[in-house]
């Protein structure tokens, strides 16, 4: 948005499961602070897509560029890139033998080698942050769904990201929870935060999506404006499966 | 977590992800402290009121402790090396690794600990002159690191696929997210399989008598062969072996639940 910055750059991304091809060859830019929003059906291929930008899944074909750094090839510096894109789970994946504080100050301490101090120092006001500064000493067996995934959006900022990737963030939550979570994930749109998210929340599509990627079989069958895409869309497809979820 | 039923050793309980050893507890009389009573009483009696030719014999089989204890100390460091790498090995990535291991486990587990112990002890004797204490703690490690392995190995496996992806996502290596995550996770749930090792080992530790070492069994044995009294003899050798084990299946009971109580 702000000076086209292209932070996520995928082209011609392919992965074959051998079973199943569960990307056919995507092409897609996300520029700096940018919110994209990624929809589709089960097994469309939208995980694979957000898992293939860190490589939890190695791609079968084609390039993906992170702030212009390249994820495959004799270049590519994956844990470079894995420091720069932070993720969010369905279901959280919170370290359950550490605190909260020591979910979020592990990675900073461990992997960009910032002193104890420091790290814990950081990871207080990211707590302040999610709205859970006086829940630091709890582990996360003690924690609500949505305290979790609060927690766990403060672990994936403590590494200070350039990309957030958040797959299915809410899907998991009982319904009173998904408020709290999406309040601070359209915190971060407003810092201008670059987010990638799969996601059939229609409010906060509304709401902060600047583009909606429609996903089918693998491949993208629409990009578009929210509005353009819930209230009149181009492909059968994509018109079909809206009248499903909304 | 309070238990509704006593029950023998570990339960396991499932929340979120994580599996917790519970311990049934909350009665004042219980299956250990029973048995520990009974032990120790029946010695006491042995000792202090029959005494002749008890309060002897204890004091002749005594004497084999400390290399029983030392026999049992070594093989569960030396094993939980083993079987740490042996786990790792298995699920590592690379093939050879996984072939090493898993002909290792295979191997080892196909023959008896009595037969390995005699030829680890012969066999390396041949080549370099190998005290008994060595070979005993060698062979014993060797034996146990293949059952360790498979603990460890069922315990990495068995946590969720999702920790592993969220410390990588993190940019921790694969080596840091092993170490700080995946490990001390597993650690937790094999704690109840292991400790039930480390007992077995101090049981088997009496096979190394074999061996002319000369531990708990071996000295009754000597004093059996010197006075001819095998019924009250082993009867103290057992006695002595049963309070050991219960003082260590204690120990490691007070192990579990401390690591418990450091979560949540
Ligand atoms: N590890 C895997 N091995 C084999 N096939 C896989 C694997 N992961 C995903 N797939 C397959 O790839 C396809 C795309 O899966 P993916 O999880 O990306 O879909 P999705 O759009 O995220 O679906 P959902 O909405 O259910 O989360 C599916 O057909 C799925 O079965
Ligand atoms: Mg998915």
């Amino acid at each position: 948005m702000s000076d086209n910055r292209i932070m996520v750059d995928i082209r011609g991304a392919e992965k074959d499961f051998g079973i199943v091809m569960a990307l056919k060859g995507v092409d897609l830019t996300v520029n700096e602070g940018e919110v994209v929003l990624i929809i589709g059906p089960s097994g469309s291929g939208k995980s694979t897509l957000l898992r293939s930008i860190n490589r939890l899944e190695a791609l079968t074909g084609g390039q993906i560029f992170v702030d212009g750094d390249p994820l495959v090839g004799p270049d590519a510096d994956i844990r470079k890139i894995r420091e720069e894109t932070g993720m969010v789970f369905q279901d959280f994946n919170l370290f359950p033998h550490k605190t909260a504080l020591e979910n979020i100050s592990l990675a900073p301490m461990k992997v960009k080698k910032i002193s104890i101090e420091e790290s814990e120092a950081r990871a207080r006001k990211l707590l302040e942050r999610v709205g859970l500064g006086d829940r630091g000493d709890s582990y996360p067996g003690q924690l609500s769904g949505g305290q979790k995934q609060r927690v766990a959006i403060a672990r994936a900022l403590a590494m200070e990201p350039k990309v957030m990737l958040f797959d299915e963030p809410t899907s998991a939550l009982d319904p009173e929870m998904v408020k709290e979570v999406l309040d601070v994930m359209l915190d971060l749109v407003k810092e201008g935060m670059t987010m990638m998210v799969v996601s059939h929340e229609m409010g906060f599509a509304r709401a902060a999506a600047d583009r909606v990627v429609f996903m089918d079989e693998g491949e993208i069958v629409e990009i578009g404006p929210p509005e353009e895409i819930f209230e009149n869309a181009r492909e059968e497809r994509t018109r079909k499966f809206l009248k499903h979820i909304l | 977590m309070a238990s509704l039923e006593q029950q023998r050793g570990p339960r396991i309980e499932v929340t979120d992800g994580a599996l917790l050893p519970t311990r049934g507890d909350g009665y004042i009389i219980d299956s250990w402290r029973l048995t520990i009573a009974f032990a120790i009483l029946a010695l006491i009696t042995l000792i202090f009121i029959a005494k002749d030719p008890y309060d002897q014999i204890f004091r002749v089989v005594i004497k084999g402790a400390p290399l029983t204890f030392g026999v049992t100390a070594g093989a569960i460091l030396g094993s939980i090396v083993l079987g740490l790498f042996t786990g790792l090995g298995q699920i590592a990535r690379g093939r050879a690794l996984n072939l090493v291991a898993g002909v290792y486990v295979e191997l080892i587990r196909g023959i008896p600990l009595l037969v390995q112990l005699i030829f680890i002890y012969f066999a390396l004797g041949k080549f370099f002159r190998l005290d008994g204490f060595p070979a005993a703690v060698i062979a014993l490690s060797i034996c146990y690191g293949a059952y360790m392995g498979e603990i460890f190995r069922a315990g990495i496996q068995a946590i969720p696929r999702g920790q592993m992806e969220a410390a990588l996502a993190l940019g921790m290596t694969r080596r840091q997210a092993m170490r700080l995550i995946i490990l001390p996770q597993t650690m937790k749930i094999i704690l109840p399989a292991i400790g039930n090792e480390f007992i077995a080992m101090l049981k088997d530790s009496s096979l190394v008598s074999v061996i002319a070492l000369r531990d708990i069994l071996r000295r009754g044995r000597e004093h059996v062969s010197r006075t001819f009294l095998s019924l009250e003899t082993y009867a103290v050798v057992a006695l002595v072996y049963l309070v050991f084990t219960l003082v260590l299946s204690k120990l490691v009971a007070m192990m579990e639940d401390r690591m418990n109580k450091n979560e949540r």
